[in-house]
């Protein structure tokens, strides 16, 4: 099997490279024979790394462990469930998992883009082919999944125990799928360069594999703040690691894209802006595998120093030096149609919001990577802790808010005063309302009591808009208001949609607020001890220590401390936390010892339990309490976030999926004009 | 006054406070990333630089951890090779934490040469890769 894997590989690889060139040679001559081939050739290539993939799944499953990579990923005692993620669990693995999943999102661009958008696809299957060849050369020299060792030990390493849990299984293909996604968009956004049909139709062709991919990076950031939360028991989700802002930058830059994108279809606008964060967006998704890769970044993520990093340095170096040429290249070009008329106008907002966007990018990309920047100019080496990035995040992140409430509200080109008076009433009372009633109930921080009268202006203006457009198509067509509800939706997904995905990200927002009333304690307790915490709504909880109890289970030795939870004087629950030691099939250990934490959660605020450990031979267990208000609204957010993007990218959409729609659209178009000042 | 420059000024305002916000930030947090050879190469040239936020990156000198479960109390030895540092702290190790292990150590060097830490931070080789062992 492993001899198959590693020949399908090779033949991968020379068929990149052979779809590379019939590509860019076909788009250039127009050789319809070339182009052909190139189209087939991302579809052998889709098909070859399948085949390699299934050998990497075939050799994890018979447990193979004279391969290498199956020794150091999985055990014996392993769960079936596991094995299937042991695939992306390592580096090797995932390279080929990237590789492939790239394939296939070229071969499904082959066939799904549009008959007028073909023109780009021999050069499409060219970048495709560049990116996948390029996976597989590290595979090939210097991360071969199929590589055997001189030796066959007894049982394998095991999978690390961090990675044995639910949201780890989803959480790294979420992040692979985003960050390959780009690609297509990206390998778009070079087709019109190369080919110099820079009109608006590329953008049409990647609509929905630019919201596609915003999609997957958003559910996987979230999974993977989830995963930190239960697994690393360090009582948060989110702490500005090198590998989360990773992941953080390409999901910043589209998130931008999408919405001056928008300005480029209306009015001819920000083309070279629009190219720019595309390939901005692309680059940094290698970017962030980069530095995540060759541990040139102090990360408590970071991964085994491989050759690997080098690869990816010569291929980013490389990138950007001739994507940079391209871009300056034709940059006559892309000439904008329109100037801005006003500051007060849909589109300065748009700008406005890009700026942030891009600023909050730049800052992290900045001090993520302070440390190689410092020790370049001063020769000491700075890192930055939390604060820092905080210190310039919060501020730009709530004007970011802001703005979330005041772009829909005003018209394009140039805003009236009887418009802004007639649109913002009613957002800015919910606003300062909101603001009041927190601080009569005694809170008294600046940035959560901005936060939350920005989250009730933006909720404010989302209502207010959906409100709008319900009664416009109740008196226009008699619809009974929930059907007008969900024919509004239906019929203008990308609008309201887009503000399903606001009222997402105003329920993540007043969550990051609960961060800063959190409580914590740390204590030892004897069994029948107790600790006390009051949280900030005003109860007092009781700890009380019960016991500690050892046990096996499948995989691991267990031993778990029992909680007691009180609220004001009155059971709630018992909760147990655990330490876990990992074992092989032999009964050796595997790794140190993880803790599993007891979480119990509600819409106020979670109690959070971790068992430090337990004083040698006694009952004794050192606990960590800690208390996080509004943590479920990150989770809960996090869904609405991706139902919105999911109701964005659902085919149809504006164009008639039955009779009359049409008629409708025309119609519902000039209602909402009249209803929101368009 | 045109409106493209009326943006410009907008956002001009906008990259200065952030420009400015970010050298706040990095002067208050940011903290010096040091080898114990380092941390003593820097000993010697400057006899001042005590109590100063740093973070440590070493290996944990095999052997020298000493637990105390009941006050929470950590004791052990960092070191590169060059140098080493004895280490205190309070507080729950992380579970990666051993005496073979890659820490990260967040704290203050006193003149009593011993590193007072606010945190500890382990590196496992890697949360996604591991060395087989060698059987």
């Amino acid at each position: 099997m492993s001899l198959l894997g590693e020949f399908a590989l090779w033949i991968a690889f020379l068929i990149g490279i052979w779809g590379a060139a019939a590509g860019f040679t076909g788009g250039r001559t127009g050789r319809a024979d070339l182009q052909r081939s190139s189209r087939n050739a991302v579809f052998a290539l889709a098909i070859t790394l399948l085949i390699a993939m299934f050998a990497v799944e075939w050799l994890l499953f018979a447990r193979d462990f004279n391969v290498e990579y199956v020794a150091a990923e999985t055990s014996r005692n392993l769960p079936t469930f596991y094995t299937w993620s042991a695939l992306y669990a390592g580096q090797k693995g995932s390279l080929l998992f990237w590789a492939t999943v790239l394939s296939i999102f070229g071969s499904l661009a082959m066939l799904l883009t549009a008959p007028r958008h073909r023109i780009y696809l021999p050069y499409v299957a060219g970048v495709v082919c560049v990116v996948a060849v390029f996976f597989i050369t590290v595979m090939l020299g210097a991360a071969n999944p199929f590589a055997r060792l001189p030796f066959t030990p007894p049982d394998g390493n095991g999978m690390n125990p961090q990675l044995q849990n639910p949201g780890m299984v989803f959480h790294p293909p979420m992040l692979y799928l985003g960050y390959i996604s780009i690609t297509i968009p990206f390998a778009f956004a070079v087709a019109a360069l190369l080919s110099k049909r820079l009109d608006v139709d590329w953008l049409v062709a990647i609509r929905k594999w630019t919201i596609l991919s915003w999609l997957f990076l958003s559910i996987g950031i979230c999974l993977g703040m989830w995963w930190a939360y239960v697994e690393l028991g360090w009582g948060g989700y989110w702490a500005w690691d090198p590998v989360e802002n990773a992941s953080f930058l390409p999901w910043l830059v589209m998130t931008a894209f999408l919405h001056s994108v928008m300005i480029q279809e209306k009015r001819g606008m920000l083309k070279k802006w629009n190219l720019g964060l595309i390939l901005a967006a692309w680059v940094l998704s290698i970017f962030g595998t980069f530095i995540t890769r060759s541990g040139v970044i102090q990360s408590v993520h970071s991964f085994t120093q491989s050759p690997v990093g080098s690869y990816f340095s010569v291929f980013l170096f490389v990138s950007i030096v001739l994507l940079t040429i391209l871009y300056v290249t034709r940059l006559p070009l892309l000439q904008t149609e329109a100037y801005l008329e006003s500051l007060v106008s849909r589109e300065a907002s748009f700008l406005f919001n890009n700026l942030m966007l891009v600023g909050i990018a730049v800052t992290v990309l900045t001090l993520t990577i302070f440390p190689i920047l410092s020790e370049l100019f001063t020769g000491n080496k700075i890192q930055m802790k939390p604060p820092a990035f905080n210190v310039v995040n919060v501020p730009l992140g709530l004007a970011l808010l802001a703005l979330t409430g005041i772009g829909p509200l005003i018209a394009w080109r140039r805003a009236s005063i009887p418009n802004l008076k007639r649109q913002f009433a009613v957002p800015v009372a919910a606003g300062v309302a909101g603001a009041l009633i927190v601080l009569v109930l005694g809170m008294r921080q600046v940035a959560p009591i901005v936060t939350i009268g920005l989250a009730c202006f933006v909720m404010g203006t989302v209502v207010q808009e959906f409100a709008r457009g319900v009664r416009a198509r109740h008196r226009q067509y008699g619809e009974m208001y929930p059907l007008a509800f969900f024919r509004l939706i239906a019929r203008n997904r990308r609008r309201y949609g887009g503000y399903v995905v606001h009222t997402g990200m105003v329920m993540l927002f007043v969550a990051f607020t609960g961060m800063a009333f959190k409580i914590e304690t740390e204590a030892s307790l004897k069994p029948g001890e107790s600790v006390s915490l009051r949280s900030p709504y005003g109860w007092t909880y009781t700890f009380k220590h019960l016991g500690v109890s050892q046990y096996d289970a499948l995989n691991r030795q267990v031993t778990a401390g029992t909680v007691v939870v009180s609220r004001d004087g009155k059971t709630i629950g018992t909760m147990v936390p655990e330490k876990r030691q990992h074992v092989d099939s032999f009964g050796r250990p595997t790794f140190q010892p993880s803790t599993a934490v007891a979480i119990r959660s509600d819409l106020r605020e979670d109690l959070y339990v971790v068992l430090g450990g337990v004083v040698g031979g006694t009952e004794t267990a050192v606990y960590r309490f800690t208390i996080n208000p509004l943590v479920w609204w990150v989770w809960y957010g996090g869904i609405v976030v991706a139902f919105g993007g999911v109701i964005v990218m659902w085919p149809g959409g504006t164009v008639g999926s039955n009779r009359v729609a049409s008629g409708y659209t025309a119609k519902l178009a000039a209602a909402n004009a009249v209803g929101a000042g368009e | 006054m045109k409106t493209g420059t009326k943006f410009a000024i907008g956002v001009g305002i906008v990259v200065v406070t952030a420009g400015w916000l970010m050298a706040t930030g990095i002067k208050q947090s940011g903290q010096y990333f040091l080898t114990p050879t380092e941390l003593s190469r820097k000993i010697a040239l400057d006899p001042a630089f005590y109590d100063v936020g740093m973070k440590v990156g070493a290996h944990v000198v095999p052997g020298s951890v000493q637990r105390d479960v009941a006050t929470s109390t950590l004791r052990f030895t960092v070191g590169d090779g060059g140098a080493t540092y004895p280490v205190v702290f309070h507080g729950l190790p992380p579970d990666t934490f051993n005496d073979s292990v890659e820490v990260v150590v967040e704290g203050r060097l006193q003149k009593d040469g011993t590193i007072y830490a606010t945190d500890v931070l382990a590196k496992c080789g890697s949360h996604y890769e591991s060395v087989p062992k060698k059987a």
